[in-house]
């Protein structure tokens, strides 16, 4: 079972992302924003990591950049939750480390059709 | 897969709300000018949290809406705009109307966008007004691609120069190419002239080119949207090849039918990419979109929320739920205990044994139900938050100048006491400061300070709440209250009553009515509802008026509605509670000192003052065992306007009871606010003193014995 790790500060879109992984047959750890994020990723394994870009305390940006400092998440799949305002923020993501994004709002299938493009 | 999205409403209502209540407490600090960043983002995240939840559960009003709050907040965030009085008006606004809107939504209701279109006018006027036009640009989302009907397969000629960096950001080039083969047939070549010799090779380095040949019904969209996230940094050419090879591989009927169609429409001219081609040669699938990823992907569906009124769960802290395992763990350990002591044969030497483990037992129980109603426990501040803004509006309203200094804001409180505390300290603040709090001239002329103080603190006592709202303003004008009660006639010229009790008066019914407070400056607007509201929770609520210093108004509230400390009391073969809070003192009586008033009701002089007696089983029709006055004993209580003495037969223990609703499982009772079920599991009905007094009849001897005690003498 893969597994992911969804990092998001609100609780209804941390809840639905969960809930659609899961119903996906994925293994999903949550996280309610970057600092806990790490501290999880840390002791943990992920094949894929979905992070919100604004949040508290840590923003999903600087996330993405010190978990792809670690050699245990060198290659794996980053996605950055964004809305359309905060498109700019991709070259910034990207600079991180970031593999892509996911522009807020999405549905559940369209969140599956996304994570279909870095896990297999 | 189909999700419904409704079963996350909840949740993003209440962090929608608390998002709304933490924009609107940093609103309130803000000055004009260049925002504490730390300040300003938190508010950002607010609006863009529910901007984000809104869009994805399906709420495009609120979407729509938040977004330009959204865009102004980041130019000002990130500096490219000042920050003014008039916007930060306008965000509180958009507070109050994303919750009406968010309200709405709750309740299944449409929300009313006449509110918000305005607001969404004046923002988009300011944002109009600065530099920034290409805000319009980021209207065009990517989230809601317009799927466009299959045309025939296509060829398409694709060179892939990947940048050379793209594995180290997880992208993985394999997984692009399984994409497009599942958009069609694929060919791929690789070109390896870029891999460098052995020793120059970095593992983390992409150097391989692809070429790749499909054969689709997609649109160019879906293609690039599968290189969408190496774009920027790659080489990617993507071409299509006119080609008519695939007309020929058609399924038969389909392409008889597009023949009888061409025949038909003879004289238009028919290209292959405008004949409709079955996709696969196969079945007649050709009308469904490719299985691309995401061509087929809808707009995010509206869907009825589920109807609730009132926020129904509450978020717990982790050490409490911790502190409740933990004890029921401790339940689980004695209950074994327990267990094995009364296993097998009984032993006498087992009894001391015994004991000690009920008597843990009783130990644990009362922990765990004080966990458990801790549970419910939230601090005041969850009141409290609300007046900043209240009084902020109303001080401007008012022209005056009012500082708000709360105190004990995490004193807890039992959630269904809190939804019903709120809407009295209200009315009690607005009074406060309408009445109470004088102007900024009238208190330089007064000597004051020229900004008033209005004080909201809340601590515990005994097994209560107390909650102040205390103001330095000129204090009750007893003399016009005094005035307005004579014109209404609540009290006569005779009465000679001390300035408290005329102040007390402004709790009574006569004084709410529209006119009396159109020419009243003192306090009186809609108190008795007040009072009766807070009597309904079983509180009081005090008044203390210093003339020419300001006025302290008291409640005091049970911690909670769901357990009572009651006394058990006996009138013939009936057990009845009454709240422990509302108990002045018991005595005996001394027939002595027991007058008749007009044949209706008897009155006790008891020290100064005349309380009037009810006798518990003539207002509830049934049998007493005393029959005489001195044979019972008398309960002295606390009634909305004085004392009244409840007769019974006798008093029993006190305790806790758990309160269950009559009117929930039978019907509203007078004179009851609930039952409970005692230790022997009989019924026992609490009794309402408030609704006791109604129903005896007494309301209006109640009330003269307690303003004019001397008058009562001489008429006895």
């Amino acid at each position: 079972m893969k597994k992911i790790l969804a990092v998001d500060d609100s609780a209804s879109m941390r809840q639905m992302v969960t809930f659609t992984l899961k119903k996906a047959g994925f293994d999903v750890t949550d996280a309610k924003d970057g600092v806990d994020a790490l501290e999880i990723a840390k002791g943990a394994e992920f094949d894929l990591i979905i992070s919100d870009v604004n949040m508290p305390n840590m923003d999903g940006i600087t996330l993405i950049k010190e978990l792809r400092a670690l050699p245990k998440f060198k290659y794996t799949p980053m996605l950055m939750l964004t809305t359309e305002s905060g498109l700019d923020k991709k070259a910034a993501g990207k600079a991180a480390g970031a593999t892509g994004w996911i522009v807020k709002p999405f549905n559940p299938d369209q969140l599956l059709a996304t994570i279909n493009k870095v896990l297999r | 897969m189909s999700v419904d999205l409704s079963q996350f409403y909840e949740v993003f209502f209440e962090e929608s709300f608390e998002g709304l209540d933490a924009m609107e407490s940093e609103l309130l600090d803000l000055q004009p000018g260049t925002p504490d960043s730390e300040t300003i983002n938190t508010i950002f995240r607010a609006a863009h949290s529910i901007k984000g939840g809104s869009g994805t559960f399906g709420f495009t009003s609120v979407s729509e809406f938040t977004h330009v709050v959204e865009t102004l907040l980041d130019q000002i965030r990130d500096g490219q705009r000042l920050l003014t009085q008039n916007q930060i008006d306008l965000f509180l606004q958009s507070v109050d109307c994303l919750r009406d809107m968010l309200g709405a939504l709750r309740n299944s209701e449409e929300p009313d966008t006449q509110v918000s279109g305005e607001l969404k006018a004046a923002f988009e006027q300011i944002l109009n007004g600065g530099e920034d036009s290409q805000q319009a640009l980021t209207s065009a989302t990517e989230s809601e691609p317009q799927p466009e009907a299959p045309a025939g397969n296509a060829h398409w000629s694709i060179s892939l120069k990947p940048g050379i960096d793209i594995l180290k950001t997880g992208n993985e080039p394999i997984f692009m190419m399984q994409e497009l083969a599942e958009l069609g047939k694929t060919k791929l070549a690789i070109d390896v002239s870029k891999v460098p010799t052995l020793n120059a090779i970095e593992a983390d380095n992409l150097y391989l080119n692809w070429q790749i040949e499909l054969e689709s019904g997609c649109d160019e969209a879906a293609i690039n949207e599968i290189f969408d996230w190496i774009i920027d940094e790659s080489d990617i050419q993507i071409q299509k090849v006119e080609s008519a090879q695939s007309a020929g591989e058609g399924n038969d009927s389909f392409d008889v039918e597009a023949e009888s169609v061409a025949a038909s429409a003879s004289t238009n001219e028919q290209t292959p990419e405008s004949k409709q081609e079955p996709e696969k040669g196969e079945e007649p699938q050709a009308v469904e979109p490719p299985s691309g990823t995401d061509v087929k992907a809808a707009p995010a569906k509206k869907e009825t929320p589920k109807a609730s009124t009132e926020s129904s769960s509450i978020r717990v802290s982790i050490d409490k739920v911790d502190s409740l395992i933990n004890m029921v763990g401790e339940l689980v350990i004695t209950q074994a205990m327990l267990n094995q002591l009364t296993d097998g044969e009984f032993d006498r030497d087992k009894l001391s044994s015994i004991q000690e483990g009920m008597a843990q037992l009783a130990h644990n129980t009362r922990d765990l139900q004080e966990s458990v109603m801790r549970i419910r426990m939230l601090p005041i501040s969850f009141v409290f938050s609300r007046f900043p803004r209240l009084v902020r509006d109303t001080s401007k309203k008012l022209g005056k100048q009012i500082e708000l200094v709360l105190k004990g804001e995490s004193t807890e409180l039992d959630k269904t006491v809190m939804e019903k505390i709120s809407d009295p300290m209200v009315h009690l603040v607005r009074n406060s400061m309408d009445h109470g709090l004088e102007t900024p001239q009238d208190r330089l002329a007064a000597g004051k300070d020229e900004t008033g103080i209005l004080t909201l603190n809340a601590y515990h006592q005994g097994g209560n709440v107390v909650v102040e709202i205390i103001d330095d303003g000129r204090g009750l004008n007893t003399d016009k209250i005094k005035q307005k009660a004579l014109e209404n006639g609540l009290i006569k010229d005779t009465d000679e009553l001390t300035e408290q009790q005329i102040n007390e008066l402004i709790f009574e019914p006569g004084f709410s009515t529209a006119d009396a407070v159109s020419d009243l400056s003192g306090r009186g607007v809609g108190m008795d509802v007040v009072r009766r509201n807070i009597q309904a929770l079983n509180g009081s609520v005090e008044l203390e008026s210093r003339r020419g210093e300001g006025a302290t108004f008291t409640i005091r509230l049970p911690l909670t509605l769901a357990i009572l400390d009651g006394q058990l009391i006996r009138v013939g073969e009936h057990v009845y509670i009454i709240p422990l809070i509302n108990i002045i003192e018991s005595l005996q009586i001394n027939p002595e000192t027991v007058n008749n008033v007009g044949g209706e009701y008897d009155v006790l002089r008891l020290r100064e003052e005349y309380v009037p007696i009810i006798r518990l089983h003539q207002v509830f029709n049934h049998e007493s065992e005393s029959k005489k006055l001195a044979e019972g004993l008398l309960v002295v209580v606390e009634s909305d306007n004085g004392k009244v003495g409840i007769w019974v037969d006798e008093l029993l223990g006190q305790q806790q009871v758990v309160i269950k609703s009559l009117e929930a499982n039978y019907r509203k009772v007078d004179g009851i606010s609930g039952a409970t079920i005692l230790g022997d599991g009989t019924v026992s009905l609490i009794i309402d003193i408030g609704g006791l007094v109604k129903l005896a009849g007494l309301r209006k001897a109640v009330r003269v014995n307690a303003l004019a005690n001397n008058q009562a003498a001489e008429a006895i």
